[in-house]
């Protein structure tokens, strides 16, 4: 069943063309990478699904964006109800500064939960599901920024878990970790994706063989190829896609 | 803007170049050998093996550093692994031509009987096992599809002569009784260039997976006619 359905999507920022004519279809619970030199659209697209890009000024969108057949982009959809529905997770962690408990429990507080046991249950089940429980159970009231890096990440991965989205969006989310971090966020989005749809940029060509499903090669505003993820990087359809993966690019 | 893998890939395609003439030679030597029962290029031949495995060792050093250290994908990686398995190959088509060089350090005979030479075709094996040989070093190189399928075709006629040998040596050794060590060490020569040609039918499979993605082994007889039945 697909999840989200991009239907001729081109992106502007001004009068640049961002995105040029975008169709895409990401089934629910799997993982989809995108990937492409910088400047290629990718995180313009990411961005897209959860419409953070109309917090930038003078920018167009024109196509469709469905979320579970829903056209996100509709008149009338309340945003703030569609990004709990569509988390995201930045390329350096962000923490808030409050306490590890706090963080996790900030958006639940935010749309108006104050039943405490219920926070209490939520914040650790989702640090849990965050791989980071056992790590941070005993200091619950320490700030997250004495958190490393790693677990800071994780942590922020939580917090966008918290209000139950369906879809979570990562923007280059490891590459501000260390090897030990990157693979236990690499784990996770394995084991969240049973529950999640999740959508991934990454300048890491390893990274997107190794957690996605499906890939995309973006470039120059034009999505070139979207495939199994077992295809793109064994035996590409497209030159450019393979110049890309190789190294040869440019 | 040149890339490091790209020298290393270029380096090893270099390597496997020279195993590949290294190997070519050892099994023309051998051919010479066996036809001529020359001892003493026999065991050059023999003492020649050492290199072949020395070179194995070495590039399958090379592979494993390229994967460790590049980590290839999609056609690099295709290239990469091609090498590694064409190299065992090349390794096991150097133990048979150090197998045919023993075969003649250990025999008795001063010469073989021209007839039986000429009736065996064992000549225009030696020949034929060469010629698939050189034609897939000739598909790599010039990265050909349509090379690489001819090889298949040739295996063709290696396994009629070998079909028929058995019985033309029975055929003999009932006519030539004292003949029975020599026609039985025959069969094993035979066996050894049979196995070659199988081993350059996988060579060939090689350069076909790295070119074109297609993995042909295991299909029963590989089809020579690839890859025209293939986009039907």
């Amino acid at each position: 069943m697909n999840k989200i359905d991009v239907k001729d999507v081109n992106f502007y920022y001004g009068n640049f063309q961002a995105l040029k004519g975008i169709n895409m279809q990401i089934q629910e619970k799997s993982v989809v990478a995108f990937i492409g030199p910088s400047g290629c659209g990718k995180s313009t697209f990411l961005r897209l699904f959860n419409r953070m890009n109309d917090l930038i000024p003078d920018t167009r969108m024109e196509g469709q964006i469905l979320i579970d057949n829903e056209d996100i982009y509709a008149k009338g959809v309340p945003v703030d109800e569609l990004r709990k529905r569509v988390g995201m997770v930045f390329q350096r962690p962000n923490p808030f500064p409050k306490s590890i408990f706090e963080n996790v429990a900030y958006g639940l507080r935010v749309n108006g939960i104050k039943d405490n046991e219920f926070i209490r249950h939520r914040v650790e089940e989702t640090l849990k599901g965050a791989a980071l429980w056992d790590e941070v159970k005993d200091k619950l009231k320490e700030s997250a920024f004495a958190l490393s890096g790693g677990q800071q990440q994780r942590l922020c991965i939580a917090r966008a878990m918290a209000v139950s989205p369906s879809v979570l969006l990562m923007d280059e989310p490891a590459s501000a970790l260390d090897p030990i971090s990157t693979a236990k966020v690499e784990e996770l989005i394995h084991e969240l994706k049973k529950d999640y749809t999740i959508v991934i940029v990454t300048h890491n060509m390893q990274q997107a063989a190794r957690v996605s499903d499906k890939t995309a090669y973006f470039y120059l505003g034009e999505m070139i190829e979207f495939d199994n993820t077992k295809k793109i990087f064994t035996n590409p359809s497209q030159i450019s896609t393979q110049n890309y993966i190789t190294g040869r690019f440019g | 803007m040149v890339k490091f893998i790209e020298s290393e890939l270029v380096q090893l395609k270099k390597e496997v170049d020279e195993m590949w003439t290294l190997v070519y030679n050892q099994l023309d030597r051998a051919s010479e050998a066996v036809l001529t029962l020359n001892k003493e290029m026999a065991q050059q031949v023999i003492v020649r093996e050492k290199r072949v495995n020395a070179f194995e060792l070495k590039i399958d050093s090379d592979v494993e550093d390229i994967i460790a250290l590049y980590n290839p994908v999609a056609v690099d990686l295709r290239f990469v692994l091609a090498m590694l398995k064409i190299n065992t190959d090349l390794e096991r088509l150097g133990d048979f031509a150090e197998g045919l060089a023993r075969f003649v350090v250990k025999c008795e005979e001063p010469a073989l009987d021209p007839d039986l030479l000429k009736n065996i075709r064992l000549e225009e094996m030696f020949t034929q096992v060469l010629s698939m040989l050189e034609t897939a070093k000739q598909a790599l190189n010039e990265e050909s599809l349509e090379i690489a399928t001819s090889v298949f075709a040739k295996d063709n006629l290696i396994d009629e002569i070998n079909g028929d040998v058995t019985k033309k040596l029975v055929d003999y050794i009932g006519k030539n009784p004292e003949s029975l060590s020599l026609c039985l060490n025959l069969i094993s020569v035979f066996r050894k260039l049979e196995r070659s040609g199988d081993h350059i039918n996988n060579l060939a499979e090689e350069i076909v997976f790295y070119i074109d993605a297609k993995v042909l082994k295991h299909q029963g007889k590989t089809d020579e006619n690839y890859p025209q039945n293939n986009n039907k």
